[in-house]
């Protein structure tokens, strides 16, 4: 496994806490929404940084009172074709104002990648078969967007009501 | 039609790249077949009984004679010298090879053509009606929302992974020729009271093996608000369509588990939210795509009538083939003319690539170059003089495809079944040339009248049987070919799902019972009854007893 931050190969700061692990007193962790909901002072009081998992049939909604204390937030894709993570990073950005680290972990493809960075994804644990490196090709194999999505990137529609504006390059936001 | 712009162009261009890497990444082993599986599938390509499948997408079923002609190139090149016309107004080759599939796609996007979206569970290649901006009962045409929403939907990163396909269907006519009420949304074009264009809404309806006719969740959606109203109901269902059976995925389960009411309020509830963003399109975009489809320059065509009657006068297998197979069109001396490909004993919806170029050339000549391929799996040339539609029948007779039998029994859908079809329990296509040879006289046919007769060769009723007024069905029974009849079905703006009439019959019984059926009918009609019309006045009663000899 490899992790991907802001499209490039990154060194991983976070560890996934299992339930009814002790939760390290330094260094990112990232746990479950329930022990999140059960241990929240003792978490926040943490002088380091915490993230939660947030599983696809949860709505990103139960997060509302909580996005402002959260660094980081994964979102797991058991399945290649379980699309459900995708609405909710984009709630999670667009409508609840989430700013942290927003990372999609699972059996993350190559091929996924491009669609889940649209939709507010900054960080990506890489399990695909090929090499990460290469795989980092995969954010721009198609320049063209024709949705408004979370990345803000310029849709055809916007470019051509804009023609002096270029192409923006893609990148979240 | 819509021109690609340099924008479009280089969509389809990168796609292309895309793929061709994907197709190396998978012969070279770094892609497991399983792992190819869902990135071949959005772009059309499956694996069928015999060999990979292609679909390519038409949207809203336009064509320009170029692209045409490069259908028939491909069909040369790549295929067996034939393509296969879908029920979603695309087009299928049945025989490409993998390491081929890249060059055949680059040639695709040389004429604006793509396979994006027509299979995965993502939005599909949207339909409309096949006589889209020549209808004279049309509010506006449906094409310039299709496109919009062709583009929308395109590569569309929240919804490439929905719970299962997902179906989007446009009509502006009150004559409902796209069946919208059987998609998982279906649009139909309207004015309000003051004048406003917008659309009402139908989610949820569908065929397979839970067909429904799908409720209206909002009767007029003003025609801005079109994409984000679409975004809030595929935002709801991709959260909370199920997930768990593949068989209970689509809209229509949702909206039927959930209730129609309910399910309205929660993409009520998400619109408002987005209703007001960027997710709509600025005016000056819809404008610009409005303006592909602007009319074209008739002629004045002003003794076009008159030559018209003297040819019909002269010449009684024209005239038949006027009476059936041309429709009105909305301009002064011009008419619509629909190209059967159901000639007697012929596979439905095959063309081969000499048909194609015979259409093309025809397009160029008389129909400002454009053909429309229609969701019954026909062809049509939308703007036909009406003085030139002789020497259209002409050479559509050297080509077969004169059949003067639109929208009678012999014009009817099959889907590939056993013949191609990884998932068919049963064959179509022999069963749909049996009934067309059955049925091989003209005359009697005509006598008959509109009959839609509609065969799927599994559940999944790729061949609409539901909404057939006659529908058969393929099942397996202890590795037997059975085939299901139901009565009453229809895809139009009277939808209806047809009921079955009784137990099944085997393959060699088949032809026989719709014989059955049909005289039944021919017995008990009342003056210009269509058989659908019959079968809803007099209720299964007298075709039970037909078919079975009980009541």
């Amino acid at each position: 496994m490899a992790l991907i931050k802001d499209r490039e190969l990154s060194e991983d700061s976070w560890v996934h806490i299992e339930d009814g692990v002790p939760v390290p007193s330094d260094g990112g962790a990232i746990v479950s929404l329930e022990r999140w909901q059960a241990e929240r002072d003792a978490l926040s009081g943490r002088n380091a940084p915490i993230g939660i998992r947030l599983d696809s049939d949860t709505p990103a909604e139960n997060l509302v009172a909580d996005i402002d204390r959260l660094d980081l937030i994964a979102v797991p894709f058991s399945q290649f074709k379980d699309g459900r993570g995708y609405s909710t990073a984009r709630l999670l950005r667009e409508r609840y104002g989430f700013t942290g680290e927003l990372r999609a972990v699972g059996n993350i493809l190559r091929d996924q990648l491009a669609f889940l960075e649209r939709c507010g994804f900054d960080s990506f644990e890489y399990a695909g078969g090929t090499d990460a490196t290469e795989a980092l090709r995969a954010f721009d194999e198609i320049e063209v967007v024709y949705q408004t999505a979370t990345d803000r990137r310029q849709s055809a529609a916007a470019t051509r009501n804009h023609p002096s504006r270029a192409f923006s390059n893609g990148t979240s936001g | 039609m819509y021109i690609y712009d340099e924008i479009d162009q280089t969509m389809v261009d990168q796609r292309v790249n895309q793929f061709r890497d994907q197709v190396r990444r998978r012969i070279a082993g770094e892609l497991s077949e399983d792992e190819f599986k869902p990135l071949r599938l959005m772009n059309g390509v499956y694996l069928q009984l015999h060999a990979y499948m292609l679909r390519v997408a038409i949207p809203y079923g336009t064509l320009s004679a170029e692209q045409l002609r490069k259908l028939a190139w491909i069909a040369r090149k790549y295929d067996r010298g034939y393509g296969h016309f879908t029920t979603r107004q695309n087009l299928q080759y049945n025989w490409p090879k993998l390491e081929e599939l890249p060059d055949l796609l680059a040639e695709l996007a040389s004429v604006q053509m793509h396979a994006l979206q027509t299979s995965g569970n993502c939005i599909r290649n949207v339909t409309a009606d096949q006589f889209a901006g020549v209808a004279a009962d049309e509010v506006i045409d449906p094409r310039i929302h299709a496109e919009i929403i062709r583009q929308w939907s395109t590569l569309h990163p929240e919804f490439t992974f929905l719970p299962r396909k997902f179906k989007i269907a446009v009509t502006g006519a009150e004559t409902d020729r796209a069946a919208v009420k059987v998609h998982d949304i279906g649009l139909i074009a309207k004015r309000d009271v003051a004048g406003e264009l917008g659309f009402e809404v139908i989610v949820g309806g569908g065929l397979g093996r839970t067909p429904m006719v799908g409720p209206t969740i909002r009767d007029f959606l003003p025609e801005r608000h079109l994409l984000s109203y679409l975004e809030a109901v595929l935002r709801v269902y991709n959260q909370l369509g199920r997930r768990d059976n593949m068989y209970k995925a689509r809209v229509k389960i949702l909206v039927h588990e959930t209730g129609a009411e309910k399910f309205t309020e929660m993409v009520e509830r998400e619109w408002e939210q987005i209703r007001d963003t960027a997710v709509d399109l600025p005016a000056g975009e819809r404008e610009r795509i409005a303006a592909f489809f602007n009319p074209p320059l008739y002629d004045k065509a002003e003794d076009a009538a008159e030559t018209l009657t003297r040819q019909v006068a002269g010449d009684a297998d024209f005239a038949h083939w006027v009476e059936t197979n041309v429709a009105p069109h909305k301009a002064d001396g011009y008419a619509i003319a629909n190209i059967s490909l159901k000639p007697i004993g012929g596979v439905p919806g095959d063309a081969s690539a000499e048909q194609m170029d015979a259409v093309a050339a025809l397009a160029e000549r008389f129909s400002f170059s454009e053909i429309r391929v229609t969701h019954e799996q026909n062809l049509v040339l939308p703007h036909v003089r009406q003085d030139e539609l002789y020497a259209v029948w002409q050479t559509l007779k050297s080509y077969d495809l004169h059949t003067p039998n639109l929208g009678l029994v012999s014009d009817m859908i099959a889907c590939p079944g056993m013949d191609y079809c990884a998932l068919a329990n049963a064959r179509s296509i022999p069963l749909a040339q049996e009934i067309s040879e059955r049925f091989a006289d003209l005359d009697r046919q005509y006598d008959i009248g509109e009959l839609k007769l509609k065969i799927s060769g599994c559940i999944n009723a790729c061949g609409h049987h539901h909404v057939g007024h006659i529908g058969i069905l393929g099942v397996d029974r202890k590795g037997e070919e059975y085939y299901q009849i139901t009565l009453g079905g229809s895809g139009a703006e009277d939808a209806s799902l047809g009921d079955i009439v009784g137990p099944a019959f085997p393959y060699d019984k088949v032809v026989n019972a719709i014989e059955t059926l049909v005289d039944a009918y021919l017995g008990v009609r009342a003056d210009n009854e269509r058989f659908l019309d019959t079968y809803r006045r007099l209720g299964a009663d007298p075709f039970k007893e037909a078919l079975y000899g009980v009541n």
